[in-house]
């Protein structure tokens, strides 16, 4: 949805700087916070950074993190992520969190500094081709090579990452452009994009035919992804509702948890490759199916001829090349997934339809009956079981409404997904489509940069934390109070596991080898390091973590081999799903499966 | 496999045919032809035609994701649209003498080729027309003596009064 901006720019001198534009158009979008670090080609505008109180820099220590941390700030916030970086290696260093943020579609604008223009194409010192480097990765980028145009470009470029479906845009500034004086300076504007105006209005034709087929359906289900997220948390309010009108049972993305609160009792939890049992069998079973603001990933469908093989699809999307991208559906909508669901809603009422549907959710708790994330803990045990672990920590602060939780990527990442139950959205902040370790302290400084006062916890592995463990002294710089919730079972856990199911238990290059002491490693950056391990201490661990001030590492010692299920193995359909390690997976998984990720 | 033809209309910016061109090469779709020139250079708009090959599938993605790169101001898919017009320039040079020399001459005749260069022993013909009468134009100067060939690759418009 489009965001109004209403801040009209002040009164303004004659000429200004492109440098100053920069930042004044910035302003003029509401921006607050940037993240960054400073180089060469980006002096001016750290210069005109330091000359206006308005926008708050965070200095991150690696700016892959300052890209991971913009998308903390914007997942859990709903607004554009910024990131500012010089040219060369502070380009490519932002790479994969750019990355990272398309595939998820995070509204992002990186700034990238870049040599002056007379010099590019010259190999010149710390010169990248940044444009050609993140045109794959990116929405769109920018080159820009006049002053008088900074203030059109930043606002497109703001427009871009945040319309349609969002993501991340690149604008270059060569050294010179920021330099150089210019009298022009235009702020927002609210007129229609010249090329680029995504659909957000459902056609209403296809609202009709969609509460037509949603009202014939005896075993429905509504397959929830991150547009919902995306759409603004009135769209997450409008899918509960449609849920309560109906009594269709949702299951959702790793993108979307929250979208409906994980308390309500028509969830079935999220769905996919370590998703429930009831979940996936719902959605290999049902007879209708309402996709709103996801996307079919592999991650969800497993074997693709045989996805939920019986059921008619809807597939509500913002972006219409996600419509039969791999699954071909029956009714496409495109469209803003709050304006549709809202539209389906109001259609439905009006109608005042009604589906009977004893039979299929009578279906349904015979599959949630099975309990597939029961886990065996024995209280007292000399170890702790990661997902108890996990779940111990959702318990401790159920009560809060303030927890936001970032994840590394890995077992714990799926463990995290299954065991915490989010209520509302933008409270989750994990890498989905990329799948980036590293991802999640700086996403939680982001999230703790937007709400000072909430708990923000990154439930990590011990092998991922490593990858940016630099921003601890970003943490310590700025007094966040961040906690990083390390479950160490000293292993790449999920590469481990694969090893074990899909390679004979030959466990090449996966053993997490002369890891540090976290509890000195967290002291050395001005922090309070705790350790646990065994099961009586871990509440009082727990407790710990989240009561004491500024940053927090907390080393959980994990059962070492313990594998993330269920799981449905790779190139297999949803009904052959495992539910523990006791079944053979490696008769399972045979022939083209093994060559999938 | 289908063939399509597709138009699009892109403003004429720096990277718009990266975009496009790494559109095809980073999805593994199929690129037979490709041209790309400035239409209207006082509104900066240049007309890229591509010729691609797939499943029905793979096709309305490739239209779909031409669409969405922002500076892309709308996307045809000629082949399915309706009735379009497509047609490719050839310019044919034939070294030799002799019979063969002569030869080349009459079939270019036949075929409505133009010549736009030539001397004792070469002609340069240019020829317009569908790329399946290039193919055969082609074929035919092959044995004649067909020393260097360039093909513009296709333009097309779709047929009708209206415009897009």
């Amino acid at each position: 949805m489009l965001t109004q901006i209403d801040t009209p720019s002040q009164t303004l001198p004659k000429v200004m700087s492109g440098a100053e534009v920069v930042i004044q158009a910035m302003i003029d979008q509401g921006v607050e916070v940037i993240f960054g670090y400073p180089g060469g080609a980006v002096l001016p505008l750290y210069d005109a950074l330091h000359q206006q109180n308005k926008i708050r820099h965070i200095l991150v220590r690696h700016e892959q993190a300052a890209v991971h941390a913009a998308e903390g700030y914007a997942r859990s916030t709903g607004k554009v992520g910024c990131v500012l970086v010089t040219s060369g290696p502070g380009a490519t260093n932002v790479v994969t969190g750019i990355a990272d943020a398309m595939l998820d579609s995070i509204p992002l604008v990186v700034l990238t500094g870049q040599v002056p223009t007379h010099l590019i194409g010259n190999d010149a010192f710390q010169e990248a081709d940044t444009t050609g480097i993140t045109r794959p990765v990116t929405k769109h980028n920018y080159l820009v090579t006049s002053a008088d145009r900074m203030a059109e470009t930043i606002h497109d470029a703001f427009y871009v990452a945040r319309s349609g479906r969002p993501g991340p845009v690149v604008v270059d500034l060569p050294k010179d452009t920021q330099q150089s004086e210019t009298s022009v300076y235009t702020g927002p504007k609210n007129e229609v994009h010249r090329t680029y105006r995504p659909q957000t209005v459902p056609d209403a034709e296809a609202i009709s035919q969609a509460v037509d087929l949603l009202m014939t359906a005896k075993r429905p289900i509504i397959y929830a992804g991150g547009g919902v997220i995306n759409s603004g948390s009135e769209a997450s309010k409008t899918l509960t509702e449609l849920v309560d009108v109906t009594g269709m049972p949702i299951t959702n993305t790793l993108m979307a948890l929250g979208a409906t609160p994980a308390s309500h009792p028509n969830f079935l939890g999220m769905l996919g490759m370590h998703g429930t049992y009831e979940a996936n069998l719902a959605m290999y079973h049902c007879d209708v199916m309402l996709n709103v603001g996801a996307r079919f990933d592999d991650r969800i469908t497993g074997k693709i001829d045989e996805f939920s093989p019986k059921s008619k699809k809807i597939h509500i999307d913002i972006d219409p090349s996600s419509i039969n991208k791999t699954i071909l559906v029956d009714l496409p909508i495109i469209a803003d997934a709050g304006q549709a669901l809202a539209a389906i809603l109001a259609e439905w009422k009006a109608r005042k339809a009604k589906l009977v549907l004893d039979d299929w959710w009578a279906q349904i708790e015979t599959w949630r009956a099975k309990k597939c994330l029961a886990y065996a803990q024995e209280k007292g045990a000399a170890e702790i079981r990661p997902q108890h672990a996990i779940k111990r920590f959702f318990e401790l602060t159920k009560g809060r409404k303030d927890v936001y939780v970032s994840t590394e990527v890995g077992q714990h990442q799926m463990w995290a997904a299954q065991y915490i139950g989010f209520e509302r959205p933008n409270q989750w902040l994990t890498s989905g489509g990329l799948g980036t370790m590293g991802y999640g302290l700086p996403a939680a400084i982001g999230a703790q940069i937007a709400h000072p006062e909430a708990l923000c916890v990154d439930v990590a592995g011990e092998a991922s934390i490593l990858m940016n463990i630099q921003e601890l002294s970003t943490a310590a710089q700025y007094k966040l109070n961040v906690k990083v919730f390390i479950i160490n079972n000293q292993w790449m856990g999920m590469v481990r596991q694969w090893q074990q199911l899909l390679h004979g238990g030959r466990y090449s290059n996966s053993y997490s080898e002369s890891l540090p002491d976290f509890v000195k490693l967290a002291e050395a950056f001005g922090g309070t390091g705790i350790r646990a391990t065994q099961e009586s201490e871990l509440d009082a661990a727990i407790k710990q973590m989240i009561e004491t001030p500024g940053f927090v590492l907390f080393d959980c010692c994990v059962r070492k081999d313990e594998n993330c299920f269920p799981m449905i193995p790779s190139g297999k359909p949803h009904y052959q799903m495992l539910l523990s390690a006791e079944e053979d997976l490696e008769a399972a998984i045979q022939g083209d499966g093994k060559a999938l990720v | 496999m289908e063939q399509r033809t597709f138009s699009v209309i892109v403003n004429n910016e720096p990277g718009v045919l990266a975009k496009v061109v790494g559109l095809f090469t980073g999805r593994g779709y199929n690129i037979s032809s490709l041209t790309v020139s400035e239409i209207d250079p006082s509104q900066s708009v240049s007309r890229i035609t591509i010729c691609s090959s797939g499943t029905s599938q793979v096709l309305e993605q490739i239209k779909a994701q031409l669409d969405r790169i922002v500076p892309v101001h709308r996307v045809s898919d000629l082949t399915v649209e309706g009735p379009s017009v497509e047609r490719e320039l050839a310019l044919v040079k034939v070294s030799g003498a002799g019979d063969k020399r002569v030869e080349s001459l009459r079939s270019a005749e036949i075929f409505g080729a133009k010549v736009v260069d030539s001397g004792l022993s070469h002609f340069t013909f240019e020829l317009t027309g569908k790329p399946s009468k290039i193919d055969a134009f082609v074929e035919i100067m092959q044995p004649l003596g067909l020393s260097e060939l360039s093909r513009t690759g296709v333009a097309a418009l779709s047929r009708g009064a209206e415009a897009l």
